[in-house]
């Protein structure tokens, strides 16, 4: 195709802008560069094409859980990077990489240099079983072993020991799916993807050979979604187990089941009916079990026992889970606990709902008495959902900020530091920003580290090596010369 | 084997760029994609650095692909046009002179309508859920598990979901009516309860 001479601006912003120009132009803190927050930013200077958007994020890398949340093994699901991109190259888009908010700069400072700010910073912690024995070796969260495949810079140090042949993962959601998924691939597989070097390593020794998926309630209520259970029973290395009661339950209730739960429920049948492969790798399906202990020997692990449950109606969604007094052992090495994220506040000034785990707002409107403070993505109404879901929930933050810049209620008119300002002012915290062309510059590396061993990408997992590369500068070396 | 080490997308023209790496991040030309989604303009309206403008030079002269290129190119001739009405979030119609072979939802890019796309076509998200109307559900191919699997997930499903990216233009879908599920500011009225992610 041709290229055609770029038009003049002016017609661009007659035929695509909803919004006038103004005098001074909005500016926007974003916190937390995932999806939440480049959406929120995309959809803000497509209304308002003046705006100027600061995105902060506490790694030196961007895009969040697209790039340490998404599956290695799931590479289209990251192309959305592209679009997030373009949007980063824009003039009036920033971004700041490795500035931690909350503690290089405060909430309160942000908003004295910015009319709004919009939290998107996710849910960055786990949830807790609080039963015995969950401290220690090899009990860690499925949060974090993604982490560890994906390149965290604090859980690249996890370590977990795969040596055990039984692993047990309590939940049933597509974290835990894709866990399990993970922990089965043959590492082969593996790597091709953008997995990491160490956990690729550990793998390839990893003597697993069953994967317990648990559950409190019953096949009925599973949470995990079809598009993820479909790719595990499509690992031609492993069987999917499930017990013949729990079989039964499935044929009773098929007729009667809603569109999405009985495609998964007959996917669950005709998995469960396969003939078990005896040279394969288990994954097992266990129902209405609640963990009561971790039992170690000497501190390692050796068990789980699990309160068994009853359903009132274990085909109703809502059923009640009635524990017994039966225990269940299930002997094993490595216990990830799969049950949940939860965001927390990242600044003492912010309100918080302890019991929701999320920023009480209204349609993202932060209940605070501070002006032009608003949420968006998981922080804002928890950590459920795909990518549509964080993307319309975007959109209706930043229709609420447009609402109250015409209503009146941010005033652009005020005077704020410059853009030049805000970086002179982290400096003053010894934070020197990473830019987004520094950020390529770290992604060309991983793309160059890739290339040599056969990957699409060898992600960097130390902070310091994202930063030499970013900055071109040996901080070793600088350590030392200091010295 | 595992679907997600392969390309699945319907059409292998894209193959180049689809591929499992996440090289296409570096792939310039999508920096003709407008992040002004929605009211995207055509391409060669954008706003582009000199860099990029060279880049895209050696993009079109090395002859590669890129998701959309073939949908930006105009109908050549009158028996290939495919009309589209497109019926956007706030209800407007909106007919496209698309062509045999368009995907709907890099059309719908063309000309500037609201559908996302996040996953680029490749069967991995659900931002590009349409309806379909006008009696032409039953003449498209039949969804593939995959693409059910997503429906599953997508807020608002009605019996003629699709997803766009897995509708292509052909002579028998003349003056099919994609509506585009429109956002309210309460999600989930239909009960749907958003599963983990």
């Amino acid at each position: 195709m041709r290229l055609q001479p770029a038009r003049p601006l002016s017609l661009l912003r007659r035929f695509y802008s909803s919004e006038i120009s103004r005098g001074n132009p909005l500016r926007v803190a974003i916190v937390g560069s995932g999806p939440a927050g480049f959406y929120s930013a995309q959809y803000l200077i497509k209304n308002l094409h003046d705006a100027q958007v600061d995105m902060f994020e506490k790694y030196p890398v961007p895009f969040g859980l697209v790039r340490f949340g998404v599956a290695p093994d799931h590479p289209e699901v990251k192309n959305v990077i592209h679009s997030f991109t373009t949007t980063a190259k824009l003039e009036n888009f920033r971004f700041l990489g490795g500035v931690c908010v909350g503690t290089t700069i405060t909430v309160p400072e942000l908003l004295a240099r910015y009319h709004a700010v919009i939290l998107a910073y996710g849910a960055g912690k786990d949830k807790f079983l609080g039963i015995p024995g969950e401290s220690g070796a090899n009990v860690m969260s499925a949060r974090e072993i993604v982490g560890w495949y994906n390149g965290l810079p604090e859980d690249a140090a996890l370590n977990p020991d795969l040596s055990s042949p039984t692993a047990v993962i309590i939940g049933q959601g597509n974290v835990a799916v894709d866990v399990a998924r993970i922990l089965l691939t043959p590492p082969d597989l593996l790597a091709k993807t953008d997995i990491t070097q160490h956990a690729l390593a550990a793998l390839r020794k990893s003597r697993i050979r069953n994967v317990y998926l648990v559950g409190r309630r019953g096949p009925a209520q599973v949470a995990f979604t079809v598009r993820e259970f479909r790719e595990l029973t499509k690992l031609t290395n492993v069987n999917t187990v499930f017990s013949h009661s729990d079989l039964d339950t499935i044929r009773t209730g098929l007729g009667n089941f809603p569109r999405h739960r009985k495609r998964l429920m007959e996917l669950a049948l005709s998995s469960g009916e396969r003939p078990i492969k005896a040279d394969s790798k288990n994954c097992h399906l266990k129902f209405m079990l609640s963990p009561r202990k971790i039992v170690k020997a000497d501190g390692v692990i050796h068990a789980v026992n699990f309160t068994v449950n009853r359903m009132e109606d274990p085909l109703d969604p809502h059923s009640a889970v009635i524990p017994t007094d039966d225990i269940l052992t299930v002997k094993c090495g490595l216990v990830l606990r799969s049950i949940g994220y939860e965001a927390e506040p990242v600044d003492k000034s912010l309100p918080f709902d302890k019991s929701k785990h999320l920023i009480p707002n209204d349609q993202g409107r932060v209940e605070s008495p501070a002006k032009g403070l608003y949420c968006s993505g998981w922080i804002k109404r928890g950590p459920v959902g795909v990518i549509l879901t964080t993307m319309n929930d975007a959109y209706e933050t930043v229709d609420s900020l447009l609402d109250d810049l015409k209503a009146g209620l941010i005033n652009v008119e005020e005077r704020k530091p410059s853009r030049e300002a805000v970086v002179e002012f982290l400096r003053s915290r010894q934070c020197d920003p990473v830019t987004f062309p520094e950020w390529e510059a770290i992604d060309a590396e991983e793309m160059k580290r890739g290339e040599a061993v056969g990957k699409p990408r060898e992600k960097l997992v130390d902070v310091r090596d994202m930063i030499s590369v970013a900055k071109k500068v040996d901080l070793d070396l600088a350590h030392e010369e200091a010295l | 084997m595992l679907r997600n080490f392969t390309c699945s997308t319907q059409r292998p023209r894209f193959s180049t760029i689809m591929l499992p790496s996440l090289s296409s991040v570096r792939a310039k030309p999508t920096e003709s994609y407008s992040p002004l989604r929605g009211l995207r303009p055509p391409f060669w309206l954008w706003r582009i650095s000199s860099a990029t403008r060279r880049h895209c030079r050696h993009f079109h002269s090395s002859a590669s692909r890129w998701i959309g290129e073939y949908e930006h190119q105009d109908p050549k001739s009158e028996d290939e046009v495919v009309n589209v009405i497109y019926i956007d979030k706030k209800g407007n119609r909106i007919p496209v002179r698309g062509k045999v072979g368009d995907n709907v939802l890099f059309l719908a890019h063309r000309y500037g309508i609201e559908m996302e796309g996040a996953c680029e076509g490749s069967l991995a998200c659900t931002t590009c859920h349409v309806y379909v109307g006008g009696g032409f559900f039953d003449k498209l191919k039949p969804a593939v598990d995959e693409e059910e699997d997503l429906l599953d997930m997508a807020p608002f499903l009605k019996e003629n979901s699709r997803l766009g990216c897995q509708i292509i233009l052909t002579k028998e879908l003349e003056g099919i009516e994609l509506t585009l599920p429109s956002i309210t500011r309460n999600f989930y009225v239909d009960g749907h309860v958003p599963t983990p992610h």
